[in-house]
């Protein structure tokens, strides 16, 4: 579980260590380069914590010019570089390698410009994603992706992963609001991708970064769009007999024209366990809950919660609450909101998985996974970002039970496989990092991968950005890890998971 | 420049030479084997705007055309699937029987070229990636593509992205295809993201008295709860008299003084919300009833058909220009353009439509230097007969063109797909 092929390390590189140290020592201010065994455990994992590993170094360069520096250097002497942000990704990409330096990207940590007219923040990447919002919003203005870490991840982490949110189907994802980037390449070459204005003419090189995990440059500067708060957000809380009817009520409001702020689905083993951590006052007969969230005018959201009122009573609900009020919309978020933690007190571990499937499959996909838990005999409760088609499956299991961890093992690679049968992919908004690397083929061809290959060889041609990440090392469909979480001890705790 | 050369297939040729590839496969083997024979090829769809870019280094020519035809619309999913040469009009009817659409609001280039409508298809207007009015509000149209399959220089079938909004598997190729002019695959399949149409609109025209004033409601209007779908300013332009003539014709609504400037916003909606932010934004901009007037949704409708048609500057035999700035700099241009060139400005204040009267080219770099120096760029949708390409089209740095030769030498090695059609040994 632990054990996973990285590219083969060049001992020569470790073998220079002091001397590398020395050199990156002259690159940025002494104190930035960490190369001791206790300053560099910090670094070891990201959130995928169930992976470690100790940088050759850390280096944590405060200004464009330095990671320019550094790149070159590492380039001219074929270092890897592991690029860094808040380290709160869920698939592994930040992984240190132990021959490679881990690029740290945290005193990246200011905006650098807040530009109302022109309706975007100019932004270091270390700079949180909440933080951006936390700088406008006085104004009435907000940043719109928002994934659910995003009190501590970082915005260069965010373009990294192509971080999305609750809010993605009506609002986009990190590349849908986005303006510009400044990214240095592996080579020192500093270039800049777009700005404070619409479409970059040719390429879409930003587009292209967006969401490239770290192995085509380092983001050292983000323009992000901001938009005008909402003047009014409500929400639904709706409870259904069956998973068939709560699925095609979903289904109808989008099919309805209806573009909900956010729209979510609990099935109910998660109701249960929700309700029981966090007492939201859920429905606990209910097969299936939905939560919709509109946003707009007053007007247009009392006249969009009709007809969502309609339709689920049309789909036989056997309840439904309308928000009359700000603390009453947020409670029907609270036991959403703590769907991880929830399922992290009703077993020693859990898995989080992160596929995506067509909406209209989701009665399909639960029926299959309900079907894998009793053939695997372990646990399962399911979130679904029922908006955008994402589907969080938590299977619960005894880490400390070697076959428990096989057979969870298999099951989570089932659930992805099962994802990309129904029409979907093997990951919605996690990444794909080392975490799902080996499932790659599930989704492409060796002619989709070598495309993908080329482009990563044509700006990085001796491949020491990020390398091992995303794609295959061995290119077989191995069946490798999850998202782990023991005894609810998950790397940012604090952190809601949605 | 390699000559024609005659291709070992069986795949159809017209009396110009034109190669007709009929599928997937086809167009595989078509550029496998110019590969082969290191002999480039121009690609085009139905032509509607194979006037937009350099002319193609290249002996052959390969029409997508026939690679046709709705695969897989899903409504409820908001997603459709089409065969990557589909005209635009057949996507836009059959998602308009389900009350759906493509809301980055295609442009309609046939005015500008022949005056009358020609959409083209949508794999040639991916690869331009200029969506209309809506831009500012939805995205453009890299920002509704879920999916391709295409073929790249080599002559292998690529695919990336999906069919689901939510997808981070791989690199994102579907917008580094979006606006790449069909340099670095030959599209052959197509997934776009659908959205509802909205029940109504309803434009509010304003008349401002002078440019501040102009940039001033467009602020506003950004900056307001109460979204607006679209924004667009027609300057008054009296003493270019045919332009003049033509802009009156053009916009001649009942509800409209087309002879005067003046800016013109949608909002979109139920009909209650509508009134609503109608109001709220009347209150924001400080407008009285006397100051402005109202298109109903009978007017509002063909209106913004016009300005997506470029109908102002229908058959236009001067150069025309696309310019994107950020919109704090728009009132600096506006002066600089009024009585110089003939243009509107679009996207709240971002996006310039300029007409360049002029048989110079001068004209067209000191626009250029000013897009850049603004932080924007500029592209000549459409060159006058003199144009001698002393000036390029598109506005690129060095470090940009740099690493899109790698991006392209990753795709496409030989330089079979469209060669030069957007940068000179690209």
């Amino acid at each position: 579980m632990s054990e996973i092929a990285l590219p083969k390390i060049d001992s020569s590189i470790l073998n220079r260590k002091s001397e590398i140290v020395k050199k990156l020592s002259k690159l940025t201010n002494i104190e930035n380069v960490l190369s001791e065994a206790d300053e560099l455990r910090p670094y070891e994992t990201d959130a995928l914590s169930v992976y470690t590993q100790t940088p050759l170094a850390v280096v944590l360069p405060e200004n464009t010019e330095e990671v320019s520096e550094i790149l070159k250097f590492c380039h001219s002497e074929n270092i890897k570089v592991v690029p860094r942000g808040a380290g709160t990704g869920l698939s592994g990409g930040a992984l240190p390698l132990q021959d490679a330096i881990l690029l740290g990207l945290g005193k990246f940590n200011k905006i650098l410009e807040i530009d109302y007219e022109n309706k975007c923040v100019v932004t270091q990447p270390g700079v949180t994603n909440l933080g951006i919002t936390h700088a406008v919003q006085h104004k009435g203005f907000y940043y719109a992706p928002d994934p659910s870490s995003q009190l501590a991840c970082s915005i260069g982490g965010n373009v990294a992963e192509n971080s999305g949110g609750v809010h993605s189907l009506k609002y986009g994802t990190t590349t849908n609001n986005i303006l510009g980037v400044q990214m240095v390449m592996m080579d020192g070459t500093i270039c800049r991708f777009g700005g404070k204005s619409f479409d970059q003419e040719g390429y879409d090189l930003m587009g292209l970064i967006c969401g490239s995990e770290g192995l085509l440059g380092v983001v050292t500067e983000v323009t992000v769009k901001i938009l005008k708060t909402p003047e009014v957000v409500r929400a639904a809380l709706i409870g259904f007999p069956s998973i068939k009817e709560g699925g095609d009520a979903a289904s109808e409001i989008i099919s309805s024209g209806i573009v909900p702020a956010g729209m979510e689905i609990m099935d109910k083993a998660l109701i249960e366990a929700t309700d029981n951590f966090s007492k939201a006052g859920y429905p606990r007969d209910a097969e299936l809950l939905l939560i919709v969230e509109l946003d707009g005018t007053v007007s247009e959201v009392n006249e969009l919660l009709k007809k969502v009122e309609a339709i689920c009573k049309k789909n036989n609900c056997s309840s439904l609450k309308l928000s009359n009020s700000e603390k009453e919309r947020l409670s029907f978020w609270a036991g959403r909101k703590a769907a991880f933690p929830a399922c992290g007190a009703m077993a020693p571990d859990y898995y989080c998985m992160d596929g995506s499937i067509p909406r209209g499959k989701l009665a399909e996909a639960l029926l299959e996974i309900k079907k894998l838990s009793e053939k695997y005999e372990l646990p399962v409760a399911n979130c679904f970002h029922a908006g955008d088609g994402n589907l969080h499956p938590l299977i619960m299991f005894d880490g400390n039970d070697k076959e428990q961890l096989r057979k969870t093992e298999e099951f989570g690679s089932e659930i992805l496989k099962t994802c990309v049968r129904l029409g979907g992919v093997i990951t919605g908004e996690h990444g794909v990092g080392i975490e799902k690397r080996e499932l790659m083929c599930e989704m492409f061809n060796d002619n989709d991968i070598q495309q993908q290959l080329s482009i990563k060889k044509s700006l990085d041609e001796k491949n020491l950005l990020n390398p091992g990440k995303v794609y295959p090392i061995l290119r077989k469909c191995a069946e490798e890890g999850r998202v782990h979480v023991h005894k609810n001890k998950d790397k940012f705790p604090d952190l809601p998971r949605f | 420049m390699s000559t024609k050369i005659k291709i070992n297939s069986q795949i159809f040729q017209d009396s110009n030479n034109i190669y007709y590839p009929k599928d997937e496969t086809e167009v595989s083997d078509l550029i496998r084997e110019l590969y082969k024979q290191d002999s480039p090829t121009e690609i085009i769809g139905n032509n509607s705007k194979s006037f937009i870019g350099n002319k193609t280094q290249s002996a052959n020519t390969t029409s997508l055309s026939k690679i046709s035809g709705i695969i897989d619309y899903r409504p409820e999913e908001l997603y459709i699937k089409v065969k990557a040469c589909t005209p635009i009009k057949e996507i836009e009817q059959v998602l308009s029987e389900n009350n759906q659409e493509l809301a980055f609001e295609p442009i309609d280039f046939g005015y500008i070229k022949e005056g009358k409508s020609n959409k083209g298809t949508i794999a040639g207007y991916l690869s331009c990636n200029y969506a209309g009015s809506r831009r500012f509000k939805v995205g453009s149209v890299r920002d509704h593509v879920l999916g391709f399959k295409g073929v790249n220089g080599k002559g292998d079938i690529i695919k990336s992205g999906g069919t689901v909004v939510k997808n981070v598997t791989g690199y994102d190729l579907s917008k580094l295809i979006a606006g790449s002019f069909g340099t670095l695959v030959a599209l052959t399949e197509i997934t776009l993201k659908v959205l509802p149409k909205k029940d109504s609109s309803k434009t509010v025209i304003i008349y401002p008295s002078n440019f501040e004033q102009i940039y001033d409601f467009f602020n506003k209007l950004s900056s307001s709860s109460s979204e607006i779908s679209g924004a667009v300013f027609i300057p008054e332009q009296s003493k270019d008299k045919d332009f003049f003539t033509k802009k009156n014709s053009v916009f001649k609504f009942n509800d409209l003084k087309s002879n005067v400037s003046f800016i013109a916003f949608r909002v979109e909606g139920d009909k209650i919300s509508i009134e609503e932010k109608i109001n709220n934004l009347k209150k924001e901009l400080e407008l009285n009833n006397s100051d402005i007037s109202t298109l109903d949704v009978y007017q509002s409708e063909p209106f913004w058909k016009k300005v997506n048609n470029l109908e102002v500057f229908e058959k236009t035999e001067h150069n025309l220009i696309r310019m994107v700035i950020p919109p704090a700099n728009g009132s600096k241009l506006c002066k600089h353009l009024e009585n110089n060139h003939n243009y509107f400005v679009d996207w709240c204040g971002s996006l310039f439509w300029i007409e360049v009267n002029s048989k110079k080219e001068d004209k067209i770099k000191d626009l250029k230097k000013m897009a850049k120096d603004f932080g924007g760029y500029l592209t000549v949708i459409k060159t006058s007969s003199e144009y001698d390409y002393g000036e390029a089209i598109f506005t690129v740095d060095k470090v940009r063109l740099i690493i899109s030769e790698k991006v392209k030498q990753s795709f496409d090695p030989k330089r079979i797909l469209n060669p030069g059609k957007m940068y000179r040994g690209i």
